[in-house]
């Protein structure tokens, strides 16, 4: 029960949405956007987020789009997990969605709205950042397109107004190898203590990480040591974890310690598992 | 027999199945005479409340009452230590601080957030071992001012609110008996029961000053004699309500809820008012399951033989005492897992912590103390170099031995340990190994415990059971049990019917309980339901048989023990085909003249325990409650060395349960207490900070076991029968739950070579434990 | 508190209910439209006893706002009338205290329309959205498994 009230919208075009959020703000209503809604209504109920207008992006033909063209999978913002997972046009994503939340909860939960939320796992853009997709990002200024490695620093960096609309993503990441890897405290299902996804592109690893600190990344210069074939794989990854980019957690889920330990392991196993299967 | 022991399906089944079956909230719902209540609940543990500012709350529409904590009795089943709206302090995270009434729960929950509080912070007792150290902040200032039962012995000016001594044989002569002793310390934190309907409850004061609560409780009669004591209203004009329960294995048993609604209807001038908890208040607000710190030291001779144990547990009751004087009591009654030990000395203690307070959860602390005795005897089998089944098997009790609160056993009174271990050790292949390695990182591993438990319920607790007659001759049955999901009526259906040979189909169960119109049963909890509310009901249908063959006898001009009854009919025991059906005389008999007799047939029948006694205060002597139902478990797990993660394949339970009354409900009941103590061994805990605060109050970081995450169930019944009770039943509803922590850390010990002491058995305590952080 | 008018298809009714925009489906269908069989356990989408499905998928009625399903076919517990999940909860004891029971059976009965030969692993995929406090699963999966006709093909 969201305990304060709002309006809803459900604006058609990219244009009335900002415009939408601008005089809504204007309005003084602290505007959000809207895509599966699932975070907004959770933390909205605890009074951990406040807003007096929601706007739906999900009736904006650009943020429901799921295709391909010559070169690019183009997948919007606005749809749902298991849409992505069911096409499964990105093998990698699909694998890595799979182990967010659950299936039901999926059924709710978008793509935009894993990447751009509070709750700092946001798996889903793990296989973005180490496919080196593009976001499409709208807002006061127009449409642009960056590429997901200088935009997402920590999270996704908007501009207030800004939304994302679609990622697009190069089709040869599409079928490249990859180990995708979710480990939790204890059990089948719930929040990760870290959730690892690697690719294999042109004989380079590429490496994301979630739930190891309060945000996910893709270190360039833990990819260096990872990638360095004098040493051996043991060697590699201990030289990599030297350069984790901030503080490892500490919480309810685990220890730094704890998850350092387990990092290592599974940074071992996704190595071991990749090299494998170039033999 | 031919209902008893079948798997009859449950009589509201189809409702359950539909969205019919209605709860607490259900009945309620979108009714605009019921006003809201909502809570203001404490962010911290220990704090002083400076003041409370309710104005800008007021200013919200529609908020008809926001009240604190002045003026209110203290309440507490056993010790009144508890105010239902914090005064002065607030004692733990979560506690209610304040309660607003208003028209719509959207707007009382919007005036909640507009109160104003501001707290001094105290110093936080974080465990039950901090609380009795010399010097330890007092969580109550006053324990032994506070009104209480009388067999309950606080200790002045300090944390503890009870103490239970266990004294048996003696020490000194068990020592110099033991030429091997080990001595090892236990410990997890206070958890939660996580029923997946969370409390509610709607009181409403009616005109000629009734009091009508309905609730999903476990105990609507002890919340109509709570609310009767605690706001000095006469009992017989309290009526509580009861329809299905979703779920309550014991937490539904403390009066928590009820309390709140009726002060929240005595303000708005008796309008009806619910109080609906959310999930985050059921975990951390309304009574959890209590957590322990256990010290055991065993002693045995070379070949085995147990001879003396020292026990000291300190119950983590939280900040307050409910039924943490009760846990600490149960928990020294049955102190030791079912063994014959000639010296034993313990001390069991409730302890107030700065932690959510406890209330009774499913077996009622004899899993928790079994996971500490039962690692313990591992923990000795290995000093022994032992097999720990076989070190069980030999110290097993049973008739003739003497339980630590002195009650001497028999044939019927305790069930029989011995063929539960060869059984359970035949089905587990468990002389095949224990440990059985599958590659260089995975191990498979057994570990096994015993169980056992006695229900300390008051001496006095009563049950009963009315049967009235419809016209056609079926029979409505009228009992106190709550549904709660143990299917209990529906097993008390099957009595009946075996009783009178007759159609289950012809049985109508009330599910509801009403506390005006229904028999008093003592409290749906302790797997007492089908004994206490079975003696009653039998004795009804015996009530019943009587009158049914006396009108009948009289009809036919027969004598009474000529008669005999089935499948609905009263007939001559010579020629079954001269007598009456049911419907002829079930609402009197008319003669052909026009002429009647008797009346509708209404059988009634009670139960009340038979010799039960108070303990003796310094040693724990007496009989504490009607039988010991005993058991055996084995856990099979998959370890990873490298990882330290695991994997439950299987997991056997063997019980006795002196009578299976209904298969597959019985089955039932067992694989869902293991997959509970599975939880428990497991995953759950309350997470605490350094201010004593709860970490995990959502099911989204507390994770339950979800689907699948079960293993395979292996359930194999026993039947010595209990002669006092319907069929010779045993309780079946906790002990599938109470070896399951103690075995999953007894394999796990094996399995990473380290003693595992703690709870809940994380993959990092494990490693944590092994690499010594 | 603003409201506004809603026209939702439930149960293949058209049904019009004053709400906020802030209301969640779960709340509407319980407290506006006496559609108490979905439970709330939650309200914050990790038990799935309020589980319904709107156009045919499984969606957490807590997790949606009403506003939401306008325009959509909503179907809840009491829209399904003797289908054989039903039957099989019943005959396999899939349930005790039964509140868990409406969640389970939506989601059931979604996984059976959308792979009615699901495979274990789909099985689990699907079942593990919600919670049951009372049965050790076993005899869910016994129900699920027997209205699945032949698993994994
Ligand atoms: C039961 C459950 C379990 C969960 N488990 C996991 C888990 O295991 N791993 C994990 O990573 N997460 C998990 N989450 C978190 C979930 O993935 C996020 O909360 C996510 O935000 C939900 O997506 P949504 O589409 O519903 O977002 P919304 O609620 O719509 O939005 C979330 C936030 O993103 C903003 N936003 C949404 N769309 C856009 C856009 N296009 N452009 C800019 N900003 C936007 C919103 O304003 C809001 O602040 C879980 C959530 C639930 C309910
Ligand atoms: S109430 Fe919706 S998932 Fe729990
Ligand atoms: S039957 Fe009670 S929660 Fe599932």
């Amino acid at each position: 029960m969201i305990p304060f009230d709002f309006e809803y919208y459900k604006p058609k075009t990219i244009q009335e949405s900002v415009d939408l959020f601008q005089t809504l703000t204007e309005e003084g209503k602290h505007p959000v956007f809207f895509s599966g809604g699932t975070e907004i209504i959770t933390l909205g109920r605890i009074n951990h987020l406040y807003t007096e207008a929601v706007i739906d992006i999900r009736d904006i033909p650009a943020c429901k789009v799921m295709e391909f063209d010559e070169h690019y999978l183009y997948l919007g913002a606005g749809r749902s997990l298991t849409e992505i997972e069911d096409a499964n046009y990105f093998p990698l994503l699909t694998a890595t969605s799979k182990e967010i939340a659950d299936h039901t909860a999926r059924n709710k939960i978008t793509l935009g709205g894993n990447i751009c939320a509070n709750i700092f796992y946001r798996e889903a853009v793990l296989p973005l950042l180490i496919s080196d997709s593009q976001v499409f990002i709208g807002g006061p200024e127009g449409i642009k397109a960056e590429p997901i490695m200088r935009i997402f620093d920590k999270k996704l960096q908007l501009k207030e107004g800004e939304f994302l609309i679609q990622i697009c993503t190069e089709r040869k990441y599409l079928g490249v190898p990859y180990v995708t890897v979710k480990k939790r405290k204890q059990g089948d299902t719930g929040y990760p203590l870290i959730t690892v996804a690697v690719l294999k592109i042109d004989e380079n690893i590429n490496v994301a990480i979630s739930g190891l600190c309060p945000f996910p990344f893709r270190s360039e210069q833990m990819e260096t040591y990872l990638n360095n074939s004098n040493y051996s794989i043991k060697e590699r990854i201990d030289l990599a974890v030297k350069h984790i980019p901030d503080p490892i957690l500490s919480d309810t889920e685990g220890s730094s310690e704890y998850r350092l330990f387990v990092l290592k392991n599974t940074l071992l196993d996704c190595l071991t598992e990749l090299e494998r299967g170039n033999m | 027999m031919k209902t008893i022991g079948k798997s009859v399906i449950r009589k509201e089944a189809e409702d359950k199945v539909t969205g019919k079956a209605k709860y607490t909230d259900d009945k309620y719902a979108g009714d605009l005479k019921v006003l809201h209540g909502r809570l203001l609940t404490s962010p911290y543990a220990h704090a002083r409340i400076k003041s409370v500012n309710t104005e800008e709350a007021w200013k919200v529409r529609g908020v008809r009452a926001i009240i604190t904590g002045e003026g209110l009795p203290l309440t507490g089943e056993e010790i009144r230590d508890r105010p239902p709206i914090a005064v002065d302090k607030v004692r733990y995270h979560g506690e209610v601080v304040a309660l607003v009434v208003a028209d719509d729960p959207v707007i009382a929950k919007r005036a909640v957030s507009y109160i104003n509080v501001e707290y001094d912070l105290l110093p936080v007792v974080n465990s039950p071992t901090e609380a009795v150290q010399e010097g330890a902040p007092l969580v109550h200032e006053n324990v032994e001012e506070y009104d209480r039962d009388e067999d309950i012995h606080p200790i002045p000016r300090s944390n503890i609110s009870n103490q239970m001594k266990i004294r048996k044989g003696n020490m000194e002569q068990g020592w110099s008996l033991s030429e091997v002793t080990i001595e090892s310390n236990f410990s997890f934190s206070p958890s939660d029961h996580t029923a997946m309907e969370t409390r509610c409850a709607v009181c409403e004061i009616k005109a000629d000053g009734y009091v009508h609560i309905e609730t999903s409780s476990q105990a609507p009669f002890m919340v109509k004699k709570l609310i009767s004591a605690y706001f000095d209203i006469e009992v017989g004009k309290i009526v509580v309500d009861t329809p299905l329960v979703g779920g309550g294995y014991g937490g539904k048993a403390s009066v928590f809820q009820e309390i709140l609604a009726y002060i929240a209807s005595k303000a708005v001038g008796g309008r009806a008012v619910k109080v609906l908890h959310s999930r985050e208040e059921d975990m951390i607000t309304t009574p959890c399951h209590v957590g322990l710190d256990a010290q055991i030291k065993l002693g045995a001779t070379r070949n085995g033989k147990l001879k003396a144990a020292r026990i000291q547990y300190l119950f983590d009751g939280g900040a307050y005492s409910d039924k943490a004087v009760h846990l600490s009591r149960a928990g020294g009654v049955d102190c030791t897992g079912p063994y014959e030990i000639e010296h034993i000395w313990c001390d069991s203690y409730a302890v107030y912590t700065n932690h959510p307070f406890a209330s009774p959860y499913r077996g009622f602390s004899h899993s928790e103390v079994l996971f500490a005795f039962e690692r313990a005897m591992d923990i000795l089998a290995q000093e022994l170099n032992m097999d720990p089944l076989h070190l069980r098997r030999i110290n097993a009790i049973g008739p003739g031995d003497l339980t630590p609160t002195q009650v001497r056993l028999n044939r019927s009174n305790v069930g029989n340990v011995v063929e539960c271990i060869d059984r359970v050790k035949e089905l587990s292949k468990w002389d095949e190994g224990k440990i059985e390695e599958i590659n260089e990182r995975i191990i498979r591993v057994k570990g096994a415990a015993c169980l056992w438990k006695n229900s300390t319920i008051p001496p006095d607790s009563v049950s009963g059971a009315i049967l009235t007659f419809n016209e056609d001759g079926s029979i409505n049955l009228i009992s106190g049990v709550v549904e709660i999901g143990t299917g209990t009526k529906t097993v008390l259906a099957q009595m009946l019917a075996e009783r009178l040979k007759m159609d289950i189909d012809q049985i109508h169960v009330r599910m509801k309980v009403d506390t005006q119109t229904t028999p008093e049963h003592w409290k749906t909890v302790a797997s007492r339901g089908t004994f206490m509310a079975g003696r009653a009901l039998l004795e009804a249908a015996n009530d019943v048989i009587c009158q049914l063959k006396e009108i009948t006898a009289t009809v036919l001009r027969s004598r009474v023990d000529d008669l005999d009854i089935g499948d609905q009919r009263v007939f001559l025991k010579e020629d079954p085909s001269i007598g009456l059906h049911f419907k002829e005389i079930a609402h009197g008999y008319t003669y052909p003249n026009g002429n009647s007799i008797g009346g509708q047939i209404i059988g009634r029948g009670n139960y009340i325990l038979q010799r039960m006694t108070y303990l003796d205060q310094e040693t724990g002597r007496g009989n504490p409650g009607p039988e010991w139902s005993v058991g055996a478990q084995v856990v099979e797990v998959e370890f990873d060395r490298r990882d330290y993660t695991y994997r439950v394949v299987k997991l056997y339970t063997v019980l006795d349960v002196g009578k299976v009354l209904n298969f597959m409900a019985a089955r039932g009941q067992v694989t869902g207490a293991a997959s509970m103590g599975l939880a428990f061994a497991s995953r759950e805990t309350f997470l605490f900070d350094d201010l004593g605060r709860v970490l995990n109050p959502q099911l989204r970081t507390y994770r339950p076991i979800h689907y699948k995450e079960h293993p395979e169930y292996i359930v194999e019944f026993v039947e010595t029968p209990h002669i006092d009770a319907p069929f010779g039943a045993r309780g079946v509803g906790e002990q599938g739950l109470l070896g399951i922590p103690a075995a999953l850390g007894n394999g796990l010990s094996t399995a990473a070579n380290v003693s595992l002491n703690q709870l809940p058995l994380i993959p990092e305590l494990i490693w944590r434990t092994k690499e010594g952080k | 508190m603003k409201l506004t008018s809603l026209m939702l298809n439930i149960n293949g009714e058209d049904r019009t209910v004053i709400v906020r925009p802030a209301d969640t489906l779960l709340e509407i269908l319980r407290e506006k439209l006496g559609l108490t069989g979905s439970k709330p356990g939650c309200l914050n989408g990790d038990c799935g006893a309020c589980t319904v499905m709107v156009n045919q998928r499984t969606m957490k009625s807590c997790l949606m706002l009403g506003v939401e399903g306008e325009g959509t076919e909503i179907t809840t517990i009491e829209g399904l009338k003797g289908t054989p999940i039903q039957q099989a909860f019943v005959e396999n004891f899939a349930f005790q205290c039964g509140y868990c029971t409406p969640g389970f059976i939506m989601n059931s009965q979604a996984l059976i329309q959308a792979h009615p030969n699901a495979d274990d692993e789909k099985i689990k995929e699907w079942l593990e959205s919600n919670i049951c406090r009372c049965t050790g699963y076993e005899e869910i999966e016994k129900a699920i498994m027997s209205v699945i006709k032949n698993p994994g093909t």
